[in-house]
């Protein structure tokens, strides 16, 4: 039997992280507190090692369960971010999504919920920033690409830059924030870009 | 003393967390149960949510337990922990928003004396 959807995304993201944990903080050093990339290493790694207990699980219910390492492990404000994204995500998506349609759907219920557990919306400098606009350009261009969507992705990643952080540990530096990218943006950029990647092989 | 509501502080800091509680219980002894949750699992700087869950575990009677935290990360793991209590549990426990070493000594001061959770949260918002 082949890897289920959510293992071979976790293994995905753990390569990914591994590569990149370093440059996260270095972004977070910046306007942060600088372990971004470290809390989110280690939620990764226990995601990682954790791969056998998630197979036997239908897809929502492991997306739940991968949540819910992560909020215990990463230490973080990002480790209740992605619990809600990936337990919204798990609660509107029991099984593997299939069309452009239910991952649209899959990721309005995640970006819902990361907007509701961090009392925030766009425009903050946060992971939302680029959650809204992948999610929204599922949902309204019919029939796009796993590149175009990598496109928005790192635009929006990019275009953090801009923005004065008036949530999480950068708001501290509110003016300050400006020309710096948004780590936490930049690592839902870089999942997304590395999922798409992979579809984009498969074809 | 389970009389009296106990006070659960969160810190990134192992160190802060663990000064804050050691200052207030020097002021009010064994009246007032304190718990210190600071640092990651592995010890590094930040907040883990599992310690935060079990320290509400240990603190919890009907009088209610006050949250006193830090900086955003250790208030949001917080508000997970709170959400995860069994519902009847949940409006007993209140993360408030005060400075994390004088709201502590403010609401351990506050609790001894036997005040309600609403009381002790509001001693401790006196100083933000």
């Amino acid at each position: 039997m082949s890897d289920s959807l959510l293992n071979q995304c976790i293994s995905l993201v753990h390569s990914l992280i591994e590569e990149n944990w370093e440059h996260l903080s270095a972004l977070d050093q910046a306007i942060g507190d600088g372990d971004h990339g470290t809390n989110v290493k280690r939620g990764i790694d226990a995601l990682h090692a954790d791969l056998d207990r998630l197979a036997t699980k239908p897809f929502g219910e492991g997306l739940g369960a991968a949540g819910m390492t992560l909020v215990m492990k990463i230490g973080g404000a990002s480790g209740p971010l992605f619990w809600s994204l990936l337990k919204g995500m798990g609660e509107a998506s029991a099984n593997e999504p299939r069309t452009q349609e239910d991952v649209a759907k899959m990721l309005r219920a995640g970006t819902e919920a990361v907007k509701a557990t961090g009392k925030s919306d766009t425009g903050m400098k946060t992971m939302i920033d680029v959650l809204e606009p992948v999610t929204l350009a599922l949902e309204t261009r019919a029939g796009i690409t796993s590149d175009e969507i990598s496109e928005v992705a790192r635009k929006a990643a990019e275009d953090t830059k801009a923005l004065v952080a008036t949530k999480g540990r950068a708001a501290f530096l509110g003016e300050r924030s400006v020309g710096h990218i948004d780590p936490g943006g930049q690592t839902v950029a870089l999942v997304v870009e590395s999922i798409c990647n992979e579809m984009e092989k498969l074809k | 003393m389970s009389d009296n509501v106990a006070i659960v502080i969160v810190s990134h800091s192992t160190l802060v967390a663990q000064g804050a509680k050691d200052m207030a219980q020097q002021m009010v002894g064994d009246d007032v149960k304190l718990f210190a949750c600071g640092g990651t699992e592995d010890g590094q700087l930040g907040t883990n949510v599992a310690a935060i869950s079990a320290a509400f575990e240990e603190a919890y009677s009907d009088k209610g337990v006050l949250v006193i935290v830090d900086l955003g990360g250790a208030e949001i793991n917080s508000e997970v922990a709170i959400s995860m209590l069994p519902e009847e549990k949940r409006s007993n426990v209140r993360l408030c928003d005060a400075a994390i070493v004088e709201g502590t000594i403010m609401a351990a001061t506050e609790a001894s004396s036997g005040a309600s959770l609403s009381q002790v949260c509001a001693a401790a918002e006196e100083y933000r």
